[in-house]
């Protein structure tokens, strides 16, 4: 894919490796990270991490006039034989052990949420089956929280999967025992006028792996916090995402990995399309090599492909160094546009247009697809990524 | 037996803000089995007629027909002239970036063809046509022209129209860049599908080096956004000894 040259108007790609004492990933929060809403003052849109987002399209989850209603999701969990389902209130000890909010709306959904969802697989349980948890949008406002804990050696599958339409801000911990194996699907396949605003962290405990997809579909506007960090030596992140960004749609992914602890690794792929007037994507990728974390093995790398004219993509890769004694730390990240010459090129082949298109984005798609190795979502993201084309061509 | 017919064509483009003509009237007709040559300095209008026929969007049809067998050429959109017969092997292939090769080569021959080939005998022709070109089978998995060398790009273009089998073939300007050994190769591949009697050619060239390779039954200088002269073999002959200079005086379109 070409670099810079075929950047689209509107859109900004840039991307910094620091080697400094000063770490910017902390400094760029206006405040540092608290379970406290209070701790937070109400973003203006002009502070570092608010700067892309559309404030006024959150309803109120920055500000704390977005009041929870009775009717704001409906969750429902199918979970195999072996697993522990829960539902706890906001004393149990388990909940918040992965990670601290770090903007106001995180921090609100958790000091909003009144019970929290809690799944165990206990430790050396082995799943053949996905753990499935259904987020259903019944149109009102809501706060909530979820754990997922994985016992040492433990090893899952759990599909996180949020449709209809919601004002939601939400909050997901995955804690992984010792050597224990996790792969988590969130499928944001939301109507178009939801908002879904949430934090995953994710602690990875000692040669325990993490594999995380990320697909947003929908929404109106979706900004997700995927966050790691380790318990331990050994552990391995996998942070994969996609995302397909239509007219008028907000899709915001800004990732963090926190490489705390030696000899971890972690790698990231995002991958967008967008199409239409106002679509907007913004990818930040963070990550943050301490001083301590010797032996850690990195790379990052988001790709856009800009389909039509009028959408814009801001994608900021930020790696910080604080020790030379690496393994390998990369970054990339492209945008580059699906354009009439490629059109043409394939049409004069004898290709009809739709179907010139379907090639260039499954291709796109498909290094990412083919790894989530559930076949109902695999099959459901094709067949998305489908039924999006044919509206854009129509 | 199939048949181009291109009658009064008129083509602007838009540049500067500004409407330019630069076909001015273009007749030729191309028959199955015949390879016309259409030479001409640069500037005159040569590429703007292969890509018109082609469809390219940038282009604007002003006056004039084009006929595919009788079937109005200029009412179809760009993927409908390529299943009618029509082949442009362009100058610049464009870069696809996330489409391989075989893929790319299986979707086209499965529109052109009207039904996807069937995969072993499939497997087999591409192979083929491939090892004829000095293809590296490696070629295949490779993402279309993503950083192809010039040559690659040609071969790869030339390797689409020996599977796609048109009717009428457009060859714009296929050997420029070409070193020798290239264009051995390149117009060996065109001779095969010459050899057929079965496409009608139409190669656009600026020089007569590849008229070596290829033979063609007419030559028709281009000038003006127009042919000025037609004739047959002898006619490349005439241009290689004293070049365009008598076409050119005062009448370059640009």
């Amino acid at each position: 894919m070409a670099e810079a040259q075929n950047i689209p108007v509107g859109s900004t790609t840039a991307g910094q490796i620091a080697v400094a004492a000063e770490s910017t990933v902390a400094t760029r929060m206006s405040a540092p990270a608290s379970f406290d809403v209070a701790d937070f003052p109400v973003p203006h849109g002009r502070e570092e991490e608010w700067r892309f987002t559309p404030l006024e399209r959150l309803r109120g989850l920055h500000d704390g006039t977005a009041v929870a209603t009775g009717d704001g999701v409906r969750v429902d969990v199918e979970a195999p034989e072996g697993v522990v389902v829960e539902t706890v209130g906001r004393d149990d000890a388990r909940i918040g052990r992965a990670g601290t909010p770090v903007d106001r709306v995180a921090a609100q959904a958790y000091s909003a949420f009144e019970k929290a969802g809690v799944i165990t697989v206990p430790k050396e349980t082995v799943l053949t089956e996905p753990i499935r948890i259904a987020v259903h949008g019944e149109g009102g406002t809501a706060y909530a929280h979820q754990v997922v804990e994985l016992g040492a050696f433990a090893e899952a599958v759990v599909v996180i999967d949020h449709t209809g339409d919601a004002l939601l801000a939400a909050n997901v911990d995955y804690v992984l025992g010792d050597g224990a194996k996790l792969t988590v699907v969130s499928v944001q396949d939301w109507d178009d006028k939801a908002v879904h605003v949430g934090q995953h962290n994710a602690l990875i405990g000692r040669d325990a792996g993490f594999k995380s997809f990320v697909v947003t579909f929908g929404g109106d506007l979706v900004r997700l916090h995927p966050r790691v960090a380790y318990a331990g030596p050994g552990g391995e992140a996998e942070l994969f995402g996609l995302y397909f960004t239509d007219a008028g749609q907000h899709q915001e992914h800004r990732l963090l990995v926190d490489h705390n602890v030696p000899h971890c690794k972690s790698n990231v792929v995002y991958k967008g399309a967008l199409q239409g007037d106002d679509a907007h994507a913004v990818w930040i990728g963070d990550v943050l090599i301490e001083a301590k974390a010797e032996g850690t093995d990195t790379y990052e790398m988001n790709r856009n492909l800009v389909l039509t004219d009028g959408a814009r993509v801001d994608s900021v890769p930020n790696l910080e160094i604080e020790t030379g004694e690496i393994v390998g730390a990369g970054h990339a990240s492209a945008t580059g546009r699906f354009d009439d010459e490629q059109l043409f090129y394939l049409m004069a082949r004898g290709i009809p247009e739709i179907d010139a298109r379907r090639l260039v984005v499954r291709g796109f798609f498909a290094e990412l697809v083919q790894q989530i190795g559930v076949p109902d979502i695999e099959e459901r993201l094709i067949a998305k990524i489908e039924e999006e084309l044919e509206a854009s061509v129509a | 037996m199939a048949t181009l017919e291109i009658r009064d064509l008129h083509v602007t483009v838009e540049a500067d803000n500004a409407t330019k003509e630069i076909l001015k009237g273009v007749d030729l007709t191309v028959k199955q089995g015949e390879t016309h040559a259409i030479m001409g300095p640069n500037g005159s209008g040569k590429s703007t007629l292969a890509y018109s026929l082609a469809g390219h969007p940038k282009y604007t049809i002003t006056s004039g027909t084009v006929l595919l067998d009788g079937e109005d050429v200029l009412e179809m959109s760009v993927d409908e002239r390529a299943r009618a017969g029509l082949f442009l092997a362009m100058q610049y292939p464009v870069e696809v970036p996330g489409v391989s090769v075989s893929n790319f080569l299986r979707t086209s021959a499965t529109a052109v063809r009207g039904e996807a080939p069937k995969l072993r005998t499939w497997v087999k022709e591409v192979k083929e046509a491939m090892e004829r070109l000095n293809m590296d089978p490696a070629f295949a998995e490779r993402n279309v022209n993503e950083g192809f060398s010039g040559g690659e790009k040609k071969r790869h273009e030339i390797l689409q129209l020996e599977l796609l089998k048109p009717k009428v073939a457009i060859l714009d300007e296929t050997d420029s860049g070409l070193d020798v050994d290239a264009l051995r190769v390149v117009s060996e591949g065109v001779n095969r599908v010459r050899e057929t009697g079965e496409v009608g050619t139409l190669l656009i060239t600026h020089y007569t080096r590849i008229l070596r390779y290829i033979k063609p039954d007419h030559v028709h200088v281009f000038a003006n956004g127009r042919i000025a002269e037609s004739g047959g073999p002898e006619l490349a002959d005439k241009l290689e000894a004293e070049g365009y200079e008598a076409y050119t005086k005062g009448g370059a379109s640009e």
